[in-house]
């Protein structure tokens, strides 16, 4: 509940201060109805929360398949997370918690923006505690602590076909969905090898859904695509500009494309830990400070802080089961390889 | 019975009308039916493709030889079509199949080369690239031997291997079609339709390609069918001819036959303006 909602200080210059008057008058106007009036529950109409839900719906029965909706337009520009909004909007309701991360922050802009218009529309808490959220709105990552049975991760998505990097032609990619034909994609990984000697794909790696559908899994690193793979939560991509849902329903099987001989690897941090937190099994960012020095630190920020008090916190320390396979930083704590997912 | 074969193959662009059959052909002196202006670019094609043999399809433009070839490489385009093609290894019409069992039969018994590059080849995709899509396609999912066996192709179609990893853009028009003739020979086929296999090129590599071409044939053991305007290529290549005009056969016998001893009016004008 790091919420902060200080009216920002605003000293304008006095040439202009009848126009702040008038701003101020306004926005005390919209304070005044507590955020809901005017406004639907969860600001859309009801009609196309319909819509979205039966989409997702739709989206969970063929997983990985891009389910079209009609996306409304949002009080942001499209491609700064309309998809994911209009998602979350649909699926919450008064009891839930909300979460939104913005490449592991709860902090940037947008993702404190998104949360304030879910909080003041759709009457939900909010927290920055993964554990705690019913709901999680994502951009571009999934988060280092396990999510469980009764959590739902939306992520925001920017382009919707991972074939689109082989062939801009939306026509022939439908084809070839319809068709398992990722002929191309393979070449596109073939030549990638050729160059780099290793699949060398930063992000939106493409990814076998259910050994059917290819699904570009949005911009999360690699080291969140194993995340993907026979989870305990429901994953739904939604992209808001071009109009598709997606998803991967609980214990589904996620399967990165790689060669028998060239594996899928996740990013390596080799000799770099956390700075803040001192985490290795982390997706680590490097950042450089005012005096050009540069340092790794956690991408994930909320759970850095939960290691800044407790260092040996485990990525699954919320749940009643060891060992749980949850991306490459997961240790495992199980000593036989079966088994440890008993309840 | 032979590996392929084609029965009344028929292709009319246009809406077709109920004469346009018969007032279309070789003896009609068209091929664009005066009725309805449809263009018939072939019509009752009949012919067979023995194991490891080489037909020969010869005319002059228009006269219906691609749209042959189109519809036996199961690449047929827009227009109504009409006939039956048979495969060996396959039961029924193949012209017939759904997008999956064609697609199938394409990465791996029959394979086209087309006559323009730009449609056989992702100019943007390395030569190596090029080929390797037929192997990934048909479920090779092992790096090392992809590249093994796309270098054995390399060679056998005497393309430079190191050129291997190069985009296709760059290479010449020999190279590229050799590239082409590689990728249609990579999920061993048993047949493969070449359209036109030396459009473009000089008479030098011309005469490369189809050595090369007919030794790989012979090694391999494929069978062919060689769409050429052509008449020397046709010599050199195929064991059998079929002479076509205005989308018709005309004339088919073995090769040294039709070149030596010409029975149609058309074939034997063909055969003295060449010498």
């Amino acid at each position: 509940m790091t919420e902060t909602d200080s009216t920002p200080n605003r000293t304008a210059p006095t040439d202009a201060v009848d126009s702040v008057d008038a701003v101020d008058a306004v926005l005390d106007s919209l304070d005044a109805g507590d955020g809901l009036d005017g406004y639907n529950y969860a600001y859309l109409d009801e009609h196309t929360k319909r819509e979205v839900r039966r989409s997702i719906l739709k989206a969970i029965a063929i997983p990985g398949h891009q389910v079209p909706y009609a996306s409304r337009p949002m009080p942001l520009a499209r491609g700064w997370g309309t998809g994911g909004i209009q998602a979350s909007l649909s699926i919450l309701g008064p009891d839930d918690t909300f979460k939104v991360i913005d490449q592991g922050s709860d902090e940037s802009v947008n993702a404190a923006n998104i949360r304030r218009l879910a909080g003041n529309t759709a009457d939900v808490e909010t927290t920055t505690d993964t554990t705690d959220a019913d709901v999680i709105q994502t951009r571009h990552r999934i988060p280092e602590e396990v999510l469980t049975d009764d959590q739902i991760l939306v992520l925001q998505v920017p382009i919707t076909d991972a074939l689109r990097k082989v062939d801009s032609s939306d026509a022939s990619n439908r084809r070839r969905h319809a068709h398992k034909n990722y002929g191309k994609m393979w070449v596109h990984l073939y030549e990638n090898v050729v160059e780099y000697g290793e699949i060398n794909i930063a992000a939106r790696y493409p990814t076998m859904v259910g050994g059917r559908y290819l699904m570009d899994p949005s911009p999360i690193p690699r080291w969140d695509v194993p995340k993907l793979d026979d989870a305990d939560n429901l994953f739904v991509f939604a992209a808001g500009r071009e109009a598709r849902i997606y998803a991967v329903p609980p214990h589904t099987s996620v399967e990165p494309l790689a060669f028998e001989d060239r594996e899928f690897q996740v990013e390596r941090f080799p000799d770099q830990s956390c700075r803040a937190c001192g985490s290795t099994d982390t997706y680590l960012t490097e950042i450089e400070t005012d005096d050009g020095q540069r340092h790794y630190v956690c991408n994930d920020t909320s759970f850095c802080l939960k290691r800044q008090d407790n260092e040996e916190l485990p990525k699954d320390h919320h749940l009643d089961r060891e060992g749980v396979d949850w991306g490459p930083g997961t240790p495992n704590n199980t000593t036989a390889d079966s088994g440890g997912d008993a309840e | 019975m032979s590996l392929l074969e084609a029965e009344g193959l028929t292709k009319v662009y246009g809406d077709g009308c109920a004469v346009c059959l018969d007032r279309t052909g070789d003896r009609a002196g068209t091929n664009q039916c005066p009725i309805c202006g449809s263009v018939v670019a072939c019509a009752d094609v009949d012919l067979s493709v023995k194991a490891g043999e080489v037909l020969g399809i010869v005319g002059e433009s228009g006269s219906g030889k691609s749209s042959v070839a189109e519809l036996l490489a199961l690449d047929a385009k827009a227009g109504h079509t009409d006939g039956a093609v048979r495969h060996a290894n396959h039961e029924g019409n193949l012209l017939d199949v759904d997008y999956q069992t064609r697609h199938e039969l394409q990465n791996g018994e029959i394979s086209l080369v087309h006559q323009h590059i730009r449609d056989g080849l992702e100019l943007g995709f390395s030569g190596g690239g090029n080929v390797a899509e037929k192997l990934l396609s048909a479920g090779w999912r092992n790096y090392e031997e992809i590249r093994e066996r796309v270098g054995s192709l390399f060679e056998a179609t005497e393309i430079p291997v190191d050129r291997m990893d190069d985009p296709t853009s760059t290479y010449s028009g020999g190279m590229q079609r050799r590239v082409q003739i590689a990728r249609a020979l990579a999920n061993d086929p048993n047949v493969i339709i070449l359209d036109e296999p030396t459009t473009g090129l000089d008479v030098s590599v011309q005469a490369r390609v189809l050595d090369m071409f007919r030794r790989v044939q012979r090694e391999e053991d494929v069978a062919a069918v060689v769409v050429s305007h052509d008449l020397g290529v046709i010599r050199l290549l195929a064991d059998r001819t079929l002479v076509m005009r205005h989308g018709r056969i005309i004339e088919s016998g073995l090769t040294d036959r039709v070149m030596e001893d010409p029975h149609h009016a058309y074939t034997q004008t063909l055969i003295n303006s060449v010498i």
